[in-house]
């Protein structure tokens, strides 16, 4: 292992306590990860000495308020490699950020007719703003067909390809499966019809590199919760010239430059899309968690999951009556799965009891669910502080459990 | 004679009792209480007859036998079963009055909150809803 696990835990409070007289074991980093003592200490220390309202205030603290709050934005410019900071633009999460998409770029560009691109594998979060899109505009919604295994059917991808297609929204990383879509080539063909491509980044950002110019996408959404970062905030990153002529999402302060009662002009980006005060304390405790993830590397953060994977259907494996759900060759670090005859709740709920925290159900999927033929899944997600001995319990419990069933 | 709803509701208590806080055991338990269940018959489980509100999927039927309530349900998670055969347990078989005015104080007895938490604790509150729900039904017909 590239680096000290125990050194590692120890920044994570919350992971040091019992639950039913157990020790916590917390496989549930696919729904939200934990947060190192650095991001409580700078959301403390904002609200103890710099809170202020941001970019108006003519005072010290507005003035330092809003220089730590850009840091934040430059250090995501950093952190995804887009041109400028002004491409990043402060959501409250993935799902505001793919609504905010749907809302002004689908307002203006999205017509009858028009067709819009999403995989079987995606989150209620990607298909609904899609299909409401759809509704309203006469638009048509096309659905990527996944493999057995939990795969895209990349021909029949490009199959759905047309000069019809205007956008394309796919899932970086599935949140149910683990599954890393290749989205590099995805994007490339959407291009060559002129569609734009928008990559559901909640699950890749906190396990893969990510470089928005080298992959080329048009739009990136993700939150922070999913990166070591607090509740309530996410990301929309989107190319300038994009976001340029997009009309705004919300109205209100911020996002205007002049307001008069018979018209108003608008700010620059990114602040057009950011109607309001915005989360200001969660922002700048953001960077403190990027800051995290970027001094250990996510190189080092990737195969120190992947290993944590690879031991966990390894483990897990031998158990009798043990199904993987989603075995692609590219995966982030979650591991779905079901023990025979019984239902992923009573599942969750026993491991819970030996304080195992696990997601059971569809994981906002359905579609997916349906395909699969499944109900939902038991699905257990590793993070950076995760260690093989909990991946030992997680298999103790698990194998406990499919003897009931499975004798 | 059938023992009245409070004894039946100390019974359970004191059997929860012994498992003590040992939550695994108190699993355990209450999907064994759900395998024991007098099967639903297979044409009652349509979806007009799924209780809403529940997470996972609960049947509940009634008829009305020699002037008492018979219910008979499943679901498709062991655990949600265990808890319906603890209400009916309770409230299997009796007078429509006497299910509508049950006070099921083994719930919080027991600390059900803790151990099913409170996602589940939505459910099951819509498990007594229906279960009264039925009550009220045939005791109506039988005043008509």
């Amino acid at each position: 292992m590239s680096f000290d696990i125990e050194k590692i835990r120890g920044l994570f409070p919350v992971l040091h306590q019992e639950v039913h007289g157990k020790p916590l074991v917390y496989l549930d980093n696919a729904a939200t990860t934990q947060k190192p003592q650095m991001v409580l200490d700078a959301l403390t220390a904002y609200y103890q000495h710099d809170n202020s309202n941001i970019h108006r205030g003519a005072h010290a603290l507005a003035d330092r308020a809003t220089r730590y709050f850009e840091e934040t934005r430059e250090t995501l410019r950093d952190f995804l490699n887009a041109r400028e900071a002004a491409e990043i633009i402060f959501t409250k999460g993935t799902t505001e950020s793919i609504n905010l998409v749907a809302a002004t770029f689908g307002r203006k560009f999205i017509g009858k007719g028009d067709e819009i691109i999403i995989s079987t594998m995606e989150h209620h979060s990607n298909i609904v703003p899609w299909q409401m899109l759809c509704e309203e505009k006469e638009a048509i919604l096309k659905i990527i067909p996944i493999s057995d295994s939990g795969e895209i059917l990349y021909d029949e991808f490009e199959k759905l390809l047309s000069p019809k297609t205007k956008l394309v929204s796919i899932v970086h990383a599935s949140n149910s499966l683990g599954t890393i879509n290749p989205v590099r080539k995805i994007i490339t063909a959407a291009h060559a019809v002129g569609a734009k491509v928008l990559l559901d980044g909640a699950q890749s950002t906190s396990h893969l590199e990510i470089d928005v110019q080298e992959l080329d996408c048009d739009f990136m959404a993700f939150s922070a919760h999913k990166l070591y970062g607090p509740t309530g905030l996410g990301v929309l990153y989107g190319k300038r010239e994009i976001l340029e002529s997009m009309p705004p999402f919300q109205g209100g302060g911020e996002m205007i430059k002049e307001v008069t009662f018979e018209k108003t002009t608008y700010n620059e980006i990114p602040f057009k899309f950011e109607a309001g005060t915005p989360n200001i304390a969660d922002v700048i405790a953001f960077k403190s968690a990027l800051d995290f993830i970027n001094g250990l590397g996510k190189k080092a953060i990737k195969a120190h999951e992947d290993e944590l994977l690879a031991y966990a259907n390894e483990k897990l494996g031998d158990i009798k009556g043990f199904t993987p759900i989603g075995i692609a060759d590219e995966k982030v670090s979650v591991l779905s799965f079901n023990i025979n005859g019984m239902h992923p709740y009573d599942v969750g709920m026993m491991l819970d009891a030996n304080g195992i925290a696990v997601r059971t159900g569809h994981h906002c999927t359905q579609p997916l669910m349906k395909r699969l033929g499944l109900e939902g899944t038991v699905r257990a997600s590793f993070a950076v502080y995760n260690s093989k001995s909990e991946i030992d319990k997680l298999a103790e419990g698990v194998s406990r459990i499919a003897r009931i069933k499975n004798k | 004679m059938m023992n009245s709803i409070a004894d039946i509701q100390d019974e359970i208590v004191s059997e929860f009792e012994i498992l003590g806080d040992d939550k695994e055991s108190t699993i355990y338990y209450i999907m064994e209480l759900g395998a024991g269940m007098e099967d639903l018959p297979e044409i009652a489980r349509r979806d007009e007859n799924i209780i809403k509100g529940c997470q996972s999927t609960v049947w509940l039927i009634a008829e009305e036998r020699e002037g008492k309530v018979h219910y008979m349900s499943d679901s498709n998670t062991d655990i949600t079963k265990g808890l319906i055969s603890l209400l009916l347990r309770v409230l299997n078989d009796r007078a429509p009055e006497d299910i509508v005015n049950a006070k099921l104080d083994f719930i919080e007895r027991i600390g059900m909150g803790s151990i099913i938490g409170s996602q589940r604790s939505n459910g099951f509150a819509a498990m007594i809803k229906q279960i009264k729900l039925f009550a009220i039904a045939i005791q109506t017909n039988q005043n008509v």
